[in-house]
């Protein structure tokens, strides 16, 4: 028994790691590259009750740009990106969007995959259209996505015999299916495993190339920030205590020294920050 | 190949053709059981007849058309009365599942009423309606109304609120989200409500013809009793046996059909 498991636990690791080529070779030739939409927040200021979250979070983000938050928990850093989503009123200051934009431009991916489990693969990506869903290509691009995704051929499964790294890239298919201009991660990988989070990262950073969004992530691990970002935002007791610029060349490579050592002075930060918060 | 598939199959074993019929065979030993001891002379007929007997009063009873008819009056009586209480109990649970207003207006007053036991009320009915069909619809629908609300409105309150914001954010209208997240969402609740509902149907309406009724499966059996019938008693009860079997069979049928998402209904 203990034998088998092992068999299949490994079969599942080197399906997953491959789920990038497969994307590849399924996926039809890209759209014309979509424009990002920069965004301008001064004076951001959100409290819950009492307690202050956010305390005058200034910060220009310009088109298409990887931005990653990372702080410690209670930091405020998913507040500001559901506050950049339009998830929960600000209480003081703007977020404003370069161009004239719509609520369907700006999406956001969580860490739970939020997938309806009544409905199929496909049709949870229908779901992301927005009101393009009665549109007559809707289908279409549904599954345009799904195999961007690497994830064609479950097409017609239920979400309930998906693994948690497959539903995560369904909903990852499902935000990307109404090309948004900005796309919120929210811990999108925390709940996966390592190897699968490494295929994702791999994926999200493709799939960003491709379409040229914004996107502004929001994570606790530092090292997949610096494998992502061309920027790294450090949070701090409701501000940006460290605004840091990764010039470092992509496609990145795990594990080299200038990675750890970024990773190791970001690190160093945040921990710096929490010790005067303990004492 | 995995080595999975190469392991001997201890636990799944199956009879595919026999699992409809697993299910009857403690019911049809009990019947053999019974047979046996009524032959052997161990059970006086005057307690309990033999299962050929009742099969017996039973057939006298079909081609004399009187057990179609009173089998047909109760059905009837439970469906329409099922109907009634359950599509009321459904529109307020779906009222005050959607609407805080609704529930504050309501729901106490409905909680109360629910504590009182709606078999009490049969005295109070007969006086209001008599014995004619209106008394046993109104007792139906009112004992099938609680089961149906409550969770109906469980099921509503209980829809994964991260589903619901995600609905939101990816622009669905409040319409949309109603058909796509919400209902879906509490139907396994409703349904739950649905067979505790059946079951109390059944319940009330028995109690309700044994009581005050000129036909009906339960008028049968009490009748039988003025006459020392005692085979088409023990007919009666186990006919209610097989239309609670009934009932509740195609509640499960219908979820299955509607439940195919749920990982408790996928076939392994």
């Amino acid at each position: 028994m203990q034998e088998a498991l092992h068999f299949r636990a490994d079969a599942e690791a080197l399906e997953s790691v491959h789920f990038v080529e497969q994307a590849r070779a399924l996926r039809r030739q890209p759209d014309a590259p979509h424009r990002g939409l920069g965004l301008t927040i001064r004076g951001l200021k959100k409290s819950f009750g009492d307690h202050e979250v956010l305390r005058g979070i200034d910060l220009h983000i310009p088109a298409g740009q990887f931005v990653a938050v990372v702080g410690r928990s209670g930091c405020g850093k998913s507040t500001l990106l559901r506050l950049i989503a339009g998830l929960e009123k600000i209480d003081g200051g703007t977020i404003s969007f370069g161009e004239a934009a719509k609520p369907d431009d700006i999406r956001v991916m969580f860490q739970e995959p939020r997938l309806l489990p009544w409905a199929r693969v496909l049709d949870n990506v229908e779901v992301g259209l927005g009101r393009a869903r009665k549109s007559a290509d809707a289908r279409a691009r549904a599954e345009e996505a799904l195999a961007e995704v690497g994830l064609a051929e479950k097409r017609s499964q239920w979400p309930s015999v998906l693994s948690g790294g497959q539903k995560q890239r369904v909903a990852l298919a499902r935000a990307l299916v109404g090309h948004p201009k900005v796309l919120a991660f929210d811990e999108p990988l925390g709940a996966l495993d390592a190897l699968t989070r490494i295929s994702m990262q791999r994926l999200l950073e493709r799939v960003w190339r491709d379409q040229g969004f914004t996107a502004i992530l929001v994570t606790h691990d530092v090292s997949e920030t610096v494998a992502l970002a061309d920027r790294v935002l450090v949070i701090e007791n409701g501000e940006i205590a460290h605004d840091i610029d990764v010039t470092l060349h992509r496609p990145r490579q795990r594990g080299s020294v200038e990675l750890a050592r970024l990773e190791g002075a970001i690190l160093r930060e945040l921990l710096k920050g929490g010790e005067e918060l303990a004492i | 190949m995995s080595l999975i598939d190469s392991l001997p199959r201890v636990r799944t074993l199956r009879l595919p053709k026999a699992d409809g019929l697993m299910q009857w065979i403690v019911p049809l030993a009990i019947l053999a059981l019974w047979q046996a001891a009524c032959s052997a002379g161990l059970v006086p007929a005057r307690v309990l007849p033999a299962p050929s007997d009742v099969a017996l009063a039973g057939w006298k009873l079909a081609r004399s058309g009187e057990l179609f008819i009173n089998m047909w009056v109760s059905f009837w009586r439970a469906g329409i009365g099922f109907l009634i209480g359950g599509s009321i109990g459904f529109a307020f649970g779906l009222a005050n599942g959607l609407s805080e207003l609704s529930n504050k207006l309501s729901d106490t007053t409905l909680q109360m009423v629910r504590n009182v036991p709606h078999l009490a009320l049969i005295p109070l009915v007969i006086l209001w309606f008599g014995i004619d069909e209106t008394a046993k619809l109104f007792l139906v629908a009112l004992g099938v109304f609680f089961p149906v609300y409550i969770n109906t409105l469980h099921g509503i309150r209980t829809v994964d609120p991260q589903l619901i914001e995600m609905g939101r954010i990816y622009g669905m209208s409040d319409r949309e989200l109603f058909s796509r997240v919400i209902f879906p969402g509490a139907l396994p609740s409703i349904f739950v409500g649905l067979r505790f509902a059946l079951g109390i149907m059944w319940l009330t309406l028995i109690v309700a013809e044994t009581i005050a009724a000129s036909s009906g499966l339960g008028y049968m059996a009490m009748q039988a009793r003025e006459f020392m019938q005692i085979d088409v008693v023990v007919l009666s009860i186990l006919i209610y046996a097989l239309l609670g079997k009934l009932a509740d069979s195609f509640s499960r049928l219908l979820e299955r059909l509607t439940l195919a998402w749920h990982p408790a209904f996928q076939k392994h």
